[in-house]
Parts: C-alpha cells; structure tokens; sequence
C-alpha cells in the first residue's frame, strides 16, 4: 500500500490540472470571504454597516469564512479532483500500467485513497493559511485587536472542512471507478451539488412529507450543516443551514465517505481491465 | 526442467454469447525460452495475455504463472509486461513516468537510469509522454516492462509501430534479453520477427492455438525441386536415388524430399544420365505458407 501511495502522491504532485483546482478553491474562498467585503466595507454608506462587515473578516471567524463554501462550490472542486484523478486512468488505460506492477487491486486502491486524503488535507490546510493571512492584514491594516480563535474551535473547523471535501471528493472518485471515465462523473456530481439537493429541499420537501425527511440525509444538506456547527451563518452563505445538529452531520458525512470507499473498491475489485 | 514458468489448462474467454475471444487454450512455457505466440488481428493474443497478468478473468479454465495464479502479487513482482499499446501518463516526462512505475514495483531509483539507457531514451527522459513519438512511446513502454529486471518478460506486440530501423533494434533487444535464464513470452503478427527471435512458437487463430513447435518443426522439412527433359526418366533416376516414396511431379516438375546438402548429388546423376537439367533448386517453405495454410483450416 504505501508503494502504491508514494506513487499516487508523485502523480497528484505533478498534475497541473490538480494545482488549478487547488487555484480555483483558494481564489474563490479569499475573493467571497475577504475582497468583496473588503470593497463592501470601503464603500459603506454607514458606520455600523462597515463594522459588521469589517467583524466579519476578522481572524475569530476564520473557521466560517474558511469553510463556507465547502458544501457548494469547493465541494463541486472536490468532487471534479475525486472524479480526474481516477477517471483519467481509465481514458489513458495507465490503470493497467499500475495493476501489473506489484501490489494486488485492494493494495493498489487503499494507496490511492490515502493518497486522495492526503491532497484534501492540503487544500484545506492551504485555504485556512491564506484566510489566516488574508484576515491578520485586514485587521492589522485597520488597527483592529484580533482575537485568535482557540486551538480546539481551529482544528475541529479543519477537520470538519475536511471530512465535507473528502466525502465529496469520494464521491466523484466512486463515480468515476462505476462508471470508468471522468466526463459523466463530473457532470453528474455537479448535477447533483448543484441542483438536485436542491431542488429536493426547496422543491420536493414542501410538497411530500418523505422528501422532507430524505433531505436530513442528504450529503450536502449535513455538509452544509457541519459548517453551521462549527459557526457558519445558515441562511446568509449559500448551502449553509440549520437542518440537523453537528453530531448528526458528522454522522451522516461519514457513513457516505465509507459507503463511498466501498463501493468504489467493490468496483475495481470485480471488474476487468483492458 | 522443472515445472513450467506459464502453464495454461483449457483457458478460455468468452464475451456475452457469442464472441470465444479465447478457446480453450493450453500452453506450456519453460525457463529460459522465448516463446512467439503468432496469430493474426483478432485472433484472442492480446486476450491471452491479460489474462495471464489477472487483468480480466478467464471465464473457464486455469493457468498459473511463475507457480501462482494470475494477478498475484508474488508473481506480478516477478513478470515484466507490455501490453496492447504503452499506456502512461502524458503530462508527466518519460522519466517520472518510469519513476512512477518503479513507485509502484518497489524497484529503487537507479534502476530507472538503466532502463533509459537500454532502450535509448536517456536523451529524452526529460519531454513530456505527450510529446513523444509512437515509436519512443513504445520504447518508454518497453523500459517499463524492463524495470522490475523481470524473470518473465510478456511483450504484446512490442515493435508496433516502429520504423525498420527501429524494429530491427527492438528485435535485437528481445533477442539479447531472452538469453540465458529470462523467459519472454512474445505475440506477434509478423513472421519474420517469430522467425528472427524465438525459440518456439505457438499459432493461435479464432481463439485456439492450432499448432506448437520450433520454427523449423512447424515450416517442415524442405524440397528440391527439379526441372529437366526428358522428366519421366529424371524421375526413374531420382527414384532410384531417393527412393519412389520421396519423388512427386507437380507442374512439370519433380518436387524431391531432400535438402541442400543432396542437390549436388542430383544433378551429377541426371546429367551423366544424359538427362538436359534445366533447373534445380532448393524450395522452403516460408512460414508465411506455413502460417496462411495453417489460419485458413482454422478460420
Ligand atoms: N472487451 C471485449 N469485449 C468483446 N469482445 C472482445 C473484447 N476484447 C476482445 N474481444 C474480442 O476477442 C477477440 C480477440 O481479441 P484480441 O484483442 O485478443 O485479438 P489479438 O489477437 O490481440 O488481435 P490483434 O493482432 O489485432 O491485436 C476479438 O474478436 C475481439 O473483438
Ligand atoms: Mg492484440
């Protein structure tokens, strides 16, 4: 396994389309958390507005501000990076280059799962180091005190933005071994983050009392309540909400990326390579 | 002798209900050989082949390989392989390719050095996969095959795409690779290159190998064939020499059952016979008739 994981993270170091996802993700979070409330605040017409938006960039709310936009468009990037890393080992047919070396398929799997995780990591770890930037020459250029929030609230935020993005990206990883190719994983998977979730919590559980239930455990729906548990604000960040507490999110969150992994593994264990 | 390195028992593939890619093939490959398994387009080879590196399942039969069955770890460690067409990743460089690779073997990193140099790549190493030409591609593929030093080397159709220069080279390399104790296991399309490089060969077609043997064993013995006038008289006399049950007339001519080393022979005792020889030469068969005969009584 950790043969098959030096070689994945190798392949993931060096992919440029992987370092313009990470791009991606990181110029969104600063742009929607700290430049467009930075011009909100220049142009405030009056002193109380200017100080909430100006609150609201201070490095207390790192954690929010950070992983707000990891169920909706982060989770999206997520998903894509799940959804290339496996499928294009099917458009290149390098899947059989790797099987024929020497770890067995579940060996081979686990590496590349690790190696998944690892690269999650990375991307929240950077998104928090720039928000963490990003807010202290806010508040120093304003003069403002900063209150650094504590360490537990951090690492907790961190871990929870990570298990959102790694379900996610677990989930593209999943389609994309079921369906042996990234462009349909990819478009489905956006389908889905985007638009079916949804339509099924503003559409569907208005009108039927079992899709008013079925929305608790949507995947997106916890993601985007973890993220209000760890301090988000439901209702003002799209995808953020109040629909089940933080236990049952991280729950709900963990029992897809297993669910996930199994059956991505299931896949590439019985089906044949050519 | 020990036991065989691939032993196939009645191995067969068949896809939905209609297509037997492969038919119940039984194969025997020992140490030390380089095994040509000849067939034309879309005679189950490539098939074959994953199924001996557990790529896909055989839908009945068994085979092992290097005493384990398909796909196993143990046996994977040991059998180097190219199949189909190379297959990497292009935005990395020829040599993170190979770096990958050796990632995934467990081979440490200056194998990767020599494996540039024995197939002439180390110039290149640097420019992306995408940016090769087919025949570098296919010598990058090879280099990967090579890099775990392996016991078994299995080579689909490896000159595929080279210029003649280019296949004579790789020809070479086959043949200086399956010296002493490394087994290459070799599909091939072409003749000349299972005449060139192997030491036996396996004819498969629809799915069934149809014959086995040495090169020489399946082209058969050869013939001289005789033109001379009056013929029924050169054939008393090539009867009396060979014996009535080696001499045969075919288009005006005597086909002989004997070698080179006869001809000589012959001739002195038609012409001191009077008889006029117009022409006598020595006819072996090409393994291209061998093969085309062969084919069209199994296809
Ligand atoms: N995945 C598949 N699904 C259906 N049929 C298949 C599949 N793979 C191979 N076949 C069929 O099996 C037969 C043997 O194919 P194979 O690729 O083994 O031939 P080959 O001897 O390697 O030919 P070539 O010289 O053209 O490479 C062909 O009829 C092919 O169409
Ligand atoms: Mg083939």
């Amino acid at each position: 396994m950790l043969s098959s994981f030096s070689a994945e993270i190798l392949k993931l170091y060096k992919r440029p389309a992987n370092w313009t996802i990470l791009a991606v993700a990181l110029i969104l979070s600063l742009v929607f958390n700290y430049l467009v409330p930075y011009a909100g605040y220049l142009g405030a017409d009056n002193e109380r507005m200017a100080e909430g938006i100006l609150a609201g960039m201070m490095p207390e709310n790192l954690v929010p501000n950070s992983i707000g936009g990891f169920p909706l468009f982060a989770g999206a990037l997520a998903l894509t990076f799940g959804a290339i890393s496996v499928g294009s080992e099917y458009g290149w047919g390098t899947l059989k280059t790797s099987l024929t070396q020497k770890p067995g398929r579940m060996a081979l799997f686990a590496g590349q799962i690790l190696a998944l995780a690892v690269a999650v990591a990375t991307i929240v770890l950077v998104i928090f180091a720039f928000g963490a930037l990003t807010s202290y020459a806010v508040a120093s250029s304003q003069s403002e005190a900063m209150d650094w929030l504590p360490v537990m609230d951090l690492l907790r935020g961190i871990s929870g933005g990570w298990l959102i993005l790694m379900t996610w990206c677990l989930f593209g990883a999943m389609l994309a071994f079921l369906f042996r190719g990234m462009a349909l994983p990819i478009g489905l998977g956006v389908v889905w983050i985007l638009g079916v979730e949804n339509l099924i919590v503003n559409v569907a559980a208005a009108l039927l009392d079992f899709a008013d239930d079925l929305q608790k455990f949507l995947p997106g729906v916890n993601a985007g309540s973890l993220v209000a548990a760890l301090g988000g604000r439901a209702g003002e960040t799209p995808g953020v909400n109040t629909a089940v507490d933080g236990t049952q999110a991280t729950l709900v969150l963990a029992a897809y990326a297993v669910a996930f992994v199994v059956a991505a593994g299931m896949a590439l264990q019985s089906r044949e390579v050519s | 002798m020990g036991k065989p390195l691939i032993e196939t028992k009645n191995l067969t593939k068949r896809y939905g209900a209609s297509i037997v890619a492969v038919d119940g093939v039984n194969l025997t490959i020992r140490r030390g050989e380089v095994y040509g398994f000849l067939g034309p387009n879309g005679a189950g080879k490539t098939t074959t082949l994953r199924m001996l590196l557990g790529l896909i399942r055989a839908t009945s039969g068994s085979a092992s390989v290097l005493g384990h069955p398909p796909g196993h770890p143990e046996s994977l460690a040991r059998v180097g392989s190219l199949i189909e067409s190379p297959a990497f990743y292009p935005y990395l460089s020829g040599r993170d390719n190979l770096r990958v690779v050796a990632r995934y073997a467990g081979v440490p990193k200056k194998r990767i050095e020599e494996v540039l140099g024995i197939v002439d790549l180390t110039s290149r190493a640097r420019d992306k996969f995408s940016t090769y030409s087919l025949g570098m591609k296919q010598r990058l593929g090879v280099a990967a095959a090579l890099l775990k030093d392996p016991e078994l080397l299995i080579l689909d159709e490896p000159t595929n795409g080279l210029d003649p220069a280019g296949m004579s080279d790789m020809r070479e390399l086959i043949k200086n690779l399956g010296r002493g104790e490394r087994t290459v296991l070799l599909s091939s399309h072409l003749l000349g290159e299972v005449e060139q490089i192997c030491d036996r060969v396996g004819v498969i077609s629809g799915g069934a190998v149809i014959s086995e043997g040495t090169v020489g064993e399946l082209r058969g013995r050869g013939s001289v064939l005789v033109k001379a006038n009056p013929l029924d008289r050169a054939r008393e006399h090539a009867e009396k020499l060979l014996g009535p049950e080696r001499v045969e007339e075919s288009d005006g001519m005597l086909r002989l059952d004997a070698d080179a080393a006869a001809v000589a022979g012959i001739n002195r005792e038609l012409v001191n016979a009077s008889i006029e020889v117009s022409e006598i030469r020595l006819a072996e068969r090409t393994l291209e008739e061998v093969f085309l005969e062969m084919t069209k009584q199994g296809g």
